[in-house]
């Protein structure tokens, strides 16, 4: 008798599309001379380019995962590997062509970089368009810029930290990405330095078969501290495209870097990311991780924790609704005595969506003093949806404290008659329920990212009751 | 007359729970349903409000003259019904303070927009009189509460919603003396001619202090007996045993 709770999917806001106005685009599909193409057009130094090309190798030899998402329909023939939207990059909105800058209007950027935030990268296609960074902390020589420019203007610091966190060939994707990567952001924080008010880079698709890879890299000086946001969106087509990033934060001694994400991909998009932190004596590392969008997403933030009293924490926050599956987690590393880490994973499935938790918790043998927390909890709107939960474990010291939750929960129709029978409609009390569900988590966010959140759970609750 | 039952029939799956019945209440009054356990008061309490495993198989639910069996649970609420349930769900991560104001809110339409700094000295006020301690404001909403405390939430919305009808499903059960004194007198607090309840309970222990203007005794899905107040002394000293036996005659 009892009905599943009927709240349909909101309208996806950022579905729009805008006409094909590249300057630049190679032709479908990946071969050598596309990966030579890429390089040319950003003068690269041969080394990149000869990195690259092992990148392709590695491509090529690895095979797709046989775990995870559903990745069979991906079709490498039918993408294209690279558009150049503009001739070069803006440091003023006003510059940039009047479809790109409307589209970031709508996104709510520019508006978001006066409000709150020190720095903005905007990427189109395979460029960063806009940049720009506050003078006082260019002042301080931090550095936010496109890889490319990192490339040309701090060769040496790419030369030295690009691909050692993770290597060309480290899983098919991140190959991928090293082959063909375009875009993203590096980051420099110097010695000391605490960059209190965060830096955001902003992706977006707007073509249709496209494959957008960015890099980036962060390198957090001693005792530095820096909080970079990304956000995503791409116009609803009914072709598939694929966003594959490779991200490599160092966080040196000492060091704090807070990288949240909000994931919001139009159910077209294969979101296939590699993301990996190294913390150094006494640094901490924490990945803010949301995924509200895609068709399918497999990405588990890393922290190595190298140095002693390191400390890592994940926080994953997944949203999967009809015809998504959202395959996150995260995976801790401990490496150094006497580090710590935090997972914590909550998810929430409607509408057949699957949502699954893979983490993985690995100390080396002969350290002392490991701390290790896992939390996961999912929430199942309806009996066609489903969560899974792949926790593991490889613990290799004795001296270990490690503790793991795991709870499947439902939205009850008792839960809901309780709070209709209040007043309120039934999908006000599902969202109650959701949020609620969130809250602990939301709590932890910054407060913009908090209502960013809740804004897009709120978008994806939306709708009318059957 | 504000609720006016004829004749409810209703299902829950196959089986057939409330066979015919037939209550009336007016405004100002105060009822009280008693009947032994299974024999469908909680069913009544939750086909009220609209629960929606329940199936109406024929009768009707008039509220204020309008037939309400159409309602969606919220929009009986709206229209000024409140069930204090017998086993109040918990809702994990929504605070009391947000659950409550909320409802109030919507509750209230009509008033503008809520004031918060005189909703908290409103709901400061209410919690005194529940004998709740302030720090459930921010609790999430019936988790870890003990049974007592879940009673009191229920009655402390009572306090704040302001319904015209109150059902009160077996509030009582499992309360101490303390506690159902208190439950006791935010009931009496609302008693007067724009406030009606139907007190659902087992004992008269409750009915002690909430004195009702009429009693109902219910068996086997139907209302046998109605009477006044003193219905419920003669139940107290002779149980329902009586009355199973008349209703077979």
């Amino acid at each position: 008798m009892s009905e599943a709770v009927t709240v349909e999917i909101g309208e996806y806001k950022y579905g729009f599309a805008f006409p094909d106005r590249s300057v630049f685009k190679t032709r479908k599909g990946l071969d050598e001379e596309i990966v030579r193409t890429i390089s040319r057009m950003k003068n690269e130094p041969e080394w990149m380019l000869q990195y690259r090309l092992r990148g392709l190798e590695a491509f090529r030899r690895k095979p797709m995962p046989n775990w995870g998402a559903d990745l069979s329909e991906i079709n490498f023939d039918e993408i294209y590997y690279y558009a150049k939207p503009t001739e070069d990059r803006k440091g003023r909105w006003e510059e940039l062509p009047e479809e790109i800058r409307k589209t970031y209007d709508r996104i709510g950027i520019p508006e978001a970089e006066r409000k709150f935030l020190a720095g903005v990268g905007a990427q189109y296609d395979s460029e960063i368009v806009y940049h720009n960074i506050r003078s006082d902390l260019e002042r301080k020589g931090v550095v936010f810029c496109a890889p490319e420019d990192a490339l040309r203007d701090h060769p040496e610091l790419v030369r030295k930290y690009f691909g050692t966190v993770i290597p060309f060939n480290d899983n098919k994707f991140a190959a991928l990405n090293t082959a063909v990567w375009s875009g993203g952001s590096f980051i420099y924080v110097p010695k000391g330095v605490r960059v209190e008010i965060p830096l955001q880079a902003y992706f977006r698709i707007n073509l249709e078969s496209f494959g957008q890879f960015e890099r980036t890299l962060i390198i957090a000086d001693e005792g530095s501290f820096v909080h970079y946001i990304e956000g995503c969106t791409a116009p609803i087509y009914s072709r598939n495209s694929l966003h594959s990033a490779v991200v490599e934060i160092l966080a040196l001694k000492g060091a704090r870097v807070r990288y949240t994400t909000i994931q919001n991909w139009s159910n077209n998009v294969y979101n296939l990311v590699t993301k990996r932190a190294v913390a150094y004596e006494e640094a901490v590392v924490e990945w803010v991780d949301g995924n509200i969008g895609s068709k399918r997403t497999m990405k588990y933030p890393a922290v190595y924790l190298l140095g002693q009293k390191a400390h890592g924490e994940v926080l994953s926050i997944a949203f999967a609704g009809k015809g998504q599956e959202q395959d996150t987690g995260g995976k801790i590393v401990h490496a150094a005595s006497d580090t710590s880490s935090v997972i914590t994973s909550k998810s929430i499935s409607k509408d057949g969506g699957i949502a699954s938790y893979r983490g993985l918790i690995k100390v080396y043998p002969q350290l002392t003093g490991i701390k290790s927390h896992v939390v996961c909890d999912a929430l199942l709107l309806d009996p066609q949806s489903k969560t899974n939960t792949y926790p593991y474990m490889e613990i290799e010291s004795e001296d270990v404290s490690m503790e793991h939750e795991a709870r499947v929960s439902r939205i009850s129709e008792e839960q809901l008659f309780y709070l209709r029978s209040r007043g309120l409609s039934e999908s006000e009390a599902s969202l109650m329920i959701v949020n609620g569900f969130l809250d602990p988590l939301v709590k932890q966010l910054p407060l913009e990212y908090a209502v960013e959140l809740n804004r897009l759970i709120e978008l994806e609750m939306e709708g009318s009751v059957g | 007359m504000l609720l006016q039952i004829e004749n409810l029939h209703t299902r829950i799956e196959e089986k057939e729970i409330l066979k015919g019945v037939n209550l009336g209440i007016e405004r100002g009054e105060i009822h009280a349903l008693m009947g032994p356990n299974g024999s469908g008061k909680s069913t009544l309490a939750n086909v009220l409000l609209g629960h929606p495993s329940y199936t109406v198989a024929s009768g009707r639910i008039l509220f204020e003259g309008q037939d309400i069996l159409e309602a969606d649970p919220e929009d009986r609420a709206r229209l000024g019904m409140f069930l204090a349930f017998q086993y109040p769900v918990e809702v994990p991560g929504v605070t009391v303070g947000k659950f409550l104001k909320r409802s109030v809110e919507i509750l209230r339409d009509g008033e503008g927009p809520l004031n918060v700094n005189k909703f908290i000295e409103e709901l400061r006020a209410a919690m005194d009189t529940m004998g709740m301690d302030r720090s459930f404001i921010n609790r999430y909403l019936n988790e870890g509460f003990s049974g007592g405390e879940k009673k009191r939430m229920e009655i402390l919305q009572m306090l704040l919603f302001q319904p015209k009808l109150a059902i009160l499903d077996e509030t009582d059960s499992g309360l101490d003396i303390d506690a159902l004194r208190i439950v006791a007198q935010g009931v009496n607090r609302l008693r007067g001619d724009q406030f009606s309840a139907l007190i659902i309970t087992h004992y008269q222990r409750i009915l002690d202090y909430i004195k009702p203007d009429k009693v109902h005794i219910m068996i086997y899905g139907r209302i046998v007996l109605s009477g006044g107040a003193d219905l419920v002394g003669e139940l107290e000293s002779r149980g329902y045993d009586w009355i199973r036996e008349e209703v077979r005659l």
